[in-house]
């Protein structure tokens, strides 16, 4: 987190709308965001978890892939695009329906995770998918995506706009009063709206794991957007601490925290994005790996801690009483939702049973803990109905 | 009664031969929601500028440093249960430990009011 005087931070369209809420600006990903407001971490939590947050994640990286080349053939356009991403990446791209989000992994020939993203086959443009990469890597994401697709397509960034967050149970009812065809989309399902003569791209997803949406527009719209959603007495604006303690609630993965280019999807407990055709067909990087730790040959797995007493920090050892150090916390804090520290980590295999006993060592102490299922605070994500 | 405070933003409030510690209103501010206090053990013998407990909020540990040496006498348990008291109340019933001063001297080394308020101005 560390930042040199002479990298100068980024703001976002919505800098001086959180200045202006008394928002605790902090470096993050060479952004300048805020970490809390003055109601604090611990409200604005709850808030989130009750009514709806507001979260700016213009720090992101929003992008287009575009066919050089479209044949006007929807289905066969569909497929060349995702014939470029697939090499790339461990999901089933070429399976998207239009308006489709899928979340999937870049890996490299090692089966490490280069970076965590959200992948959209266009609603409305074909042979276009909507990307959005992590703010710490994007620059890097991008070019290996471009050298991927070489003259065959063109990666148009769109991370100079502004990228909001509405999240929580009370979204969908503010979205249906501001952007009220958003409020029709499928849970994991993007659409494009008009809003105020701006062009919106919302997809319903999240990283809080409630019910909400994520919304991309430009650079000049968002502070309006930002102001039309907050009118709602419903919405709060939410920093990035908040941010982290449901991410953290929710066991969603922080990319360079409980992800890097050594842990493999299957140690991180993210099996279900290597998708199933893909498997089949063995043609991902670092498959190798990859299905013979599916098949049960894997060292190490990510698990969910509930730890007592202090919360357990990144880096904290797992110890198991009787061997020693036997796995690393990647992430840990306090879960506001549970009132209890909760941690995420890597231990073997033998140790990955909810109930299982572990200590953790805080501070030179060991304190108890415990593997639970994940996630600690059950997903609230919208399910349509399935039509007959 | 005097009340002195320290660059880290700890103060003591010294009643005899005792210093009550605890942070500023300040810090409290700084640091958000306080989740957990890890104590100093009662006896134990803190050098002036050792890391005497820890403060952790949602986001990250604090480590509270002894404004002066001496021997801890009583340490605050109700933040045990309560730890938001050092929020809602830092110089009250946020106290973190009473210590027994061992060297009057120190005390006279540490920022007063003014220079406190100074600092953080």
């Amino acid at each position: 987190m560390a930042q040199s005087s002479a990298d100068a931070l980024k703001t976002t369209p919505l800098w001086e709308r959180h200045r202006a809420a008394g928002g605790r600006m902090v470096p993050f990903g060479g952004y300048e965001l805020p970490v809390q407001y003055p109601t604090g971490i611990m409200a604005e939590h709850k808030w989130t978890r009750e009514q709806a947050g507001l979260f700016d994640v213009s720090h992101m990286g929003p992008s287009y892939i575009t066919l050089a080349h479209a044949s006007g053939d929807a289905e066969a356009d569909h497929a060349a695009i995702a014939a470029i991403i697939e090499p790339l990446v461990c999901g089933d791209i070429n399976g998207l329906k239009p308006g489709q989000v899928r979340y999937t992994l870049l890996l490299n020939k090692h089966g490490g995770v280069i970076d965590d993203l959200m992948v959209a086959r266009s609603p409305l443009q074909a042979g276009s998918l909507y990307i959005v990469v992590n703010a710490g890597s994007k620059d890097a994401d991008f070019a290996l995506i471009q050298a991927a697709a070489g003259e065959r397509a063109h990666l148009h960034r769109a991370d100079d706009g502004a990228l909001l967050a509405l999240q929580g149970p009370e979204a969908v009812n503010v979205m249906a009063h501001v952007v009220p065809g958003a409020a029709e989309l499928g849970f994991m399902q993007c659409g494009s709206y008009q809003w105020a003569g701006n062009t919106l791209v919302v997809s319903r997803s999240g990283y809080t794991g409630e019910d909400g949406f994520e919304i991309l527009c430009s650079a000049q719209s968002g502070p309006r957007l930002w102001d039309a959603l907050l009118a709602d007495n419903r919405v709060k604006p939410i920093g990035l601490g908040a941010r982290d303690s449901l991410r953290l609630e929710a066991a969603l993965p922080l990319y360079g925290h409980d992800l890097n280019s050594t842990i493999s999807p299957i140690e991180a407990d993210l099996g279900f994005a290597v998708s199933k055709r893909r498997r089949e067909a063995s043609d991902f990087p670092g498959a190798q790996r990859i299905l013979a730790e599916r098949a049960g040959a894997v060292s190490r797995v990510r698990v969910g801690l509930i730890v007592e007493g202090a919360p357990a920090r990144e880096g904290a050892e797992i110890v198991d009483a009787a061997r020693g150090a036997i796995g690393i916390v990647t992430s840990g804090g306090f879960a506001p939702s549970l009132g209890k520290a909760i941690a995420l980590g890597f231990v073997p295999p033998a140790y990955s049973a909810p109930g299982t006993k572990v200590q953790v060592s805080v501070r030179g102490r060991t304190q108890t803990a415990e593997v639970v299922p994940t996630p600690f605070v059950p997903h609230r994500y919208f399910r349509k109905p399935k039509a007959s | 009664m005097t009340t002195k405070f320290t660059p880290e933003h700890e103060y003591i409030r010294v009643e005899g031969a005792t210093g009550i510690v605890g942070i500023t209103p300040y810090a409290q501010e700084a640091l958000g929601d306080i989740v957990f206090v890890d104590l100093p053990a009662i006896g134990k013998v803190l050098k002036k500028g050792e890391e005497a407990a820890v403060v952790e909020s949602v986001k990250a540990a604090s480590e509270i440093y002894a404004p002066v040496s001496g021997t801890v006498t009583e340490v605050n348990t109700a933040l045990s249960g309560e730890p938001g008291l050092i929020n809602s109340d830092p110089e009250a019933g946020g106290w973190i430990y009473k210590v027994e001063i061992a060297d009057a001297g120190e005390i006279d080394g540490l920022l007063d009011d003014a220079a406190y308020a100074d600092l953080t101005k």
